[in-house]
């Protein structure tokens, strides 16, 4: 069998910035694989600016963002390989892909990156009620058509879910001809960033209606109709609130979940943010199995996932080298009141770095004190004016201030 | 123009109609199948619960009890000759309370009248079998001959097979009207007309319409929908038997059950609805919920992949219908098969075929008459030893184009070279399961239809989903490419 030190399984923005970075910190042997035929993942269709403001200080586009980490990954030499698609992944870091080059392949890694990103709701997920037609299709699938293969799905649109992809989609079908009629969120509050609902939607006059769900989609081969319906507190549709509208297309962006089946085959233990549980260093349950990027945690901005890549990148560099003191005490970090979930879910003592805790809320809030506690003793108090739960927050504790720390660390919120 | 009269013609290419057609490409005579849908098995047959029942619980005497007992025979042939995946796992129906103790029994007896071997098994025994069933549980009645199959392509197989073997099938015909003109009967479809000696009526939900074509009829289709949710295949060992509870005047009920591609299903629900209505709804959903999880708790449904929809073709007469119609023996109604109607479609067809069409037209053995399909390479189910020699025979299997089921290039290719391809999204999920897994095709689509596309030489406007007018393209942006 083929040895390998490091393979990073995806090369988005996640899976290239891990690979920059595991070079720079001295391992040469790396492999990435990708599963499509070009470096870049996902990003080769988000062809919307918006990207690279905190990592290179400017406004860029999808495509030309992993550019600039295709150009670092090529001018380092590390080696990957295209339509490459990894098929399993066994506890003691056997990565098995598939592609028609190399027919069936086996690698011994001595560290593997899991970089896969994330894969999106769909109507079976969310149990869409009604008819079983065309014309119903998820965001991501939507743009892929279009900005990739130029191609249109629909004349007249309803977007369920004002996620980012949807918010940017309602932007990009409105400005190719078709005619958006709605965005509906069953939440009170948008899932999207404030400046997608801006610029998305306000810009183009789309309404958004919130607490309101598609309670039936209507049409026997393609599309015709949708109903949508208010919900009440417990998403519950409230009858004799339904609106009808005539379209032959209903987007769906209704939430993203991290794509980790290769660590679902092997019983990797996975958090509430539905990917796996990490310590402070991104590596999972299993030693020398690392991950980042959104197939950790779904990230609203992609300069974060390259960062936290990085994180992954430089640990597994360590790893390699030994470096990480496995035996070290491990005191876990648990979401308190007010969070969805919290990140890293476990801290290996004696860290050889500052740690970054990243976490959401459960529902927007204003003015509240992030307590970071363990027993008794108060570690970081930060006060917040405004969270929402579409914006990822990172607080940084220095290394030093965990010095002595042995309870579980709890996260929580509390009103000012 | 010289019309052309074929020997059989039979309306309809669901389990029933393609297994009767493959049943009669074993002889020399002129076969057509036709189907409104633009692929087989599309209707009833694509969306059940996939189940080859044992036999143990229609009425005896009934057909079907008859024919369920020896179709459930046939199944473990049948499925090496069309190569479809099929497991024996056995079924489990199981007693909540004490009080349904007695029917367990009643059940028993009923298995032995239909010469079923079942047993009776204690809470403990069937605790055993089955650690995740409700620890409240009485006992059991255990099938060991019950089994599960890969309903899409059980039937995409035998067309196969009988197209192999000389039969033609036609997609998209809707017959419209029937006459009957010095012994020839005149079909007038939505695409053409056709002649035949015989028909064979195996229309499924439309099986009273298309009977009463030719005479009053003292049945009718009363369709009743039944709803399912599809679990994805992380949850091992939840199940290892089909689980039923015990069955009522509305049928067997909610089951839970593994599939053979290593899924669970769950449902159905049974309710009365318009023929083609194979919509979902989350009242439903949710009794279908309440109802398996009173047997086995811990079913994860926050692992779903999909919820859909089936109709059964249940009829008035509460029995199959496998029979001459009554002013004509050259017509022949093969209707109401609902439940057991898979595992008992391969015993109808021999029924047809050798006890109601011999009589009316001679049948010479087809020499060319082979009963196998070409073997199927699905990498899913193959070794290590045996995935290496079909990447050295076609690197095109190495290339994966459905991320989540690991379905690959070679495989779609396979399938579209097949004499019974797909041509649609939905057709390549049903023979190849690309598609088929958690993301449901969100990866996987595009690629799809740009083969399908490819394949057809056609714009992408033209690739339905499942039917046609199903399209998923409106149109090409002229920037595009």
């Amino acid at each position: 069998m083929k040895k390998v030190d490091l393979v990073i399984i995806g090369s988005g923005a996640a899976g290239m910035a891990a690979a920059v970075e595991a070079k720079r910190n001295g391992i040469d042997d790396i492999l990435i694989l990708e599963k499509d035929e070009r470096l870049g993942g996902i990003l080769n269709q988000c062809i919307h600016n918006g990207f690279g403001l905190t990592e290179f200080k400017e406004e860029l586009t999808g495509p030309e963002y992993l550019q600039r980490f295709v150009e670092q990954v090529k001018e380092l030499k590390i080696p990957y390989k295209l339509n490459a698609q990894v098929i399993d992944l066994s506890k003691d870091k056997v990565v098995t892909y598939s592609s028609k080059e190399d027919g069936l392949v086996k690698l011994q890694a001595k560290a593997v990156i899991m970089a896969t990103g994330c894969y999106e709701r769909n109507a079976g997920a969310i149990m869409l009620p009604g008819d079983r037609c065309s014309g119903i299709i998820t965001a991501g699938t939507a743009q892929r058509y279009l900005n990739i293969h130029g191609l249109m799905v629909g004349k007249r649109v309803v977007i369920l879910g004002s996620g980012d992809i949807g918010l940017i989609m309602a932007r990009r079908l409105t400005l190719e001809g078709a005619k958006v009629l709605c965005v509906s969120e069953i939440q009170p509050y948008s899932a999207g960033l404030n400046r997608n609902i801006q610029q998305c939607l306000i810009d183009f006059n789309i309404p958004l209606y919130l607490s309101r769900t598609v309670s039936k989609v209507i049409g026997k081969d393609r599309l015709e109709k949708v109903v949508l319906s208010a919900v009440d507190e417990n998403l519950q549709v409230i009858p004799g609130t339904a609106m009808e509208f005539e379209c032959d297309t209903l987007i769906l962006s209704v939430g993203l979940i991290p794509y980790i089946s290769l660590l679902n085959y092997i019983d990797c233990p996975t958090s509430s943010a539905k990917g796996a549980v990490v310590n402070q260093y991104m590596e999972t349950m299993i030693n020398g199995i690392f991950t980042c990027g959104n197939c950790l945690h779904v990230h609203d901005v992609v300069d974060f996932v390259s960062d936290e890549a990085r994180l992954a990148g430089r640990s597994a560099a360590l790893y390699i080298k030994d470096k990480i003191n496995r035996n070290a005490n491990r005191i876990n970090v648990k979401p308190g009141n007010g969070l969805s979930y919290v990140l890293p879910q476990f801290i290996l003592e004696d860290s050889l770095e500052d740690i970054v805790i990243k976490f959401r809320v459960r529902k927007p809030v204003q003015d509240q004190i992030v307590w970071i506690r363990s027993g008794e003793t108060i570690i970081m108090k930060q006060i917040k004016p405004v969270m929402i739960p579409s914006e990822m927050v990172m607080i940084k504790i220095p290394k030093e201030k965990l010095a002595g720390i042995k309870e579980d660390i709890i996260v929580s919120l509390e009103d000012r | 123009m010289k019309k052309h009269i074929h020997d059989v013609l039979i309306i309809g290419a669901g389990v029933v109609g393609t297994m009767i057609a493959r049943e009669l490409s074993k002889y020399q005579l002129d076969v057509v199948i036709l189907d409104k849908n633009n692929d087989a098995g599309d209707g009833t047959s694509s969306a059940n619960s996939a189940i080859i029942h044992s036999g143990y619980d229609p009425e005896p005497g009934s057909l079907k009890a008859k024919f369920n007992v020896l179709g459930n025979a046939k199944y473990p042939k049948l499925v090496e000759e069309l190569d479809v995946p099929f497991i024996q796992c056995g079924s489990l129906t199981i007693a909540l309370e004490d009080e349904q103790i007695p029917v367990l029994k009643e059940l028993m007896e009923r298995s032995k009248l239909n010469g079923v071997e079942v047993s009776l098994l204690n809470k403990e025994e069937v605790l055993k079998m089955e650690p995740n069933i409700n620890p409240e549980v009485k006992g059991a009645l255990f099938a060991p001959t019950a089994g599960i199959i890969d309903p899409f392509n059980l039937v995409v197989h035998a067309m196969e097979n009988a197209i192999d073997n000389g039969v033609k099938f036609l997609r998209s015909q809707e017959v419209l009207d029937i006459k009957k003109e010095d012994d020839i009967y005149k079909l007038k479809t939505n695409k053409e007309e056709f002649y035949t000696r015989i028909v064979v009526n195996a229309a499924g939900l439309k099986s009273d319409k298309i009977a009463r074509m030719i005479e009053d009829i003292d049945w009718a289709i009363t369709p009743r929908k039944g709803e399912y949710y599809l679990l994805d295949h992380y949850a091992y060992g939840l199940v290892n038997h089909t689980i039923f509870p015990l069955p009522s005047k509305k049928g067997k009920g909610v089951l839970v059950s593994q599939t053979t591609s290593g899924n669970y299903i769950v449902g159905p629900s049974s309710e009365p609805a318009e023929a083609d209505d194979v919509s979902t709804d989350t009242f439903t959903l949710n009794n279908i919920k309440k109802a398996a999880m009173l047997m086995v708790p811990s079913i994860p449904f926050n692992q779903t992949i999909r919820v859909f929809a089936g109709e059964r073709a249940t009829c008035t007469r509460h029995d199959f219908i496998v029979e001459y119609a009554k002013s004509d023996n050259h017509f022949i109604n093969v209707a109401g098969i609902e439940s057991p109607g898979f595992v008992s479609s391969p015993a109808i067809a021999e029924y047809v075929v050798e006890t109601l069409i011999r009589p009316l037209i001679t049948l010479r053995s087809n020499p060319k008459y082979n009963p196998c399909v070409k073997k199927y390479h699905r990498m899913f189910y193959l070794s290590e030893e045996e995935k290496l020699q079909t990447l050295k025979e076609n690197p095109n299997y190495g290339e994966i184009i459905c991320n989540c089921e690991h379905i690959s290039l070679g495989e779609i290719e396979d399938a579209l070279s097949r004499s019974c391809p797909p041509v649609s999204i939905k057709g390549v999920k049903r023979r190849t399961r690309a598609g088929y897994g958690k993301c449901q095709g969100g990866f996987c689509q595009p690629k799809v239809l740009m083969l399908l596309a490819k394949h057809y030489g056609v714009s992408p406007t033209q690739i339905p989903l499942a039917e046609d007018g199903s399209y998923i393209i409106d149109h090409e942006i002229k920037e595009g490419k």
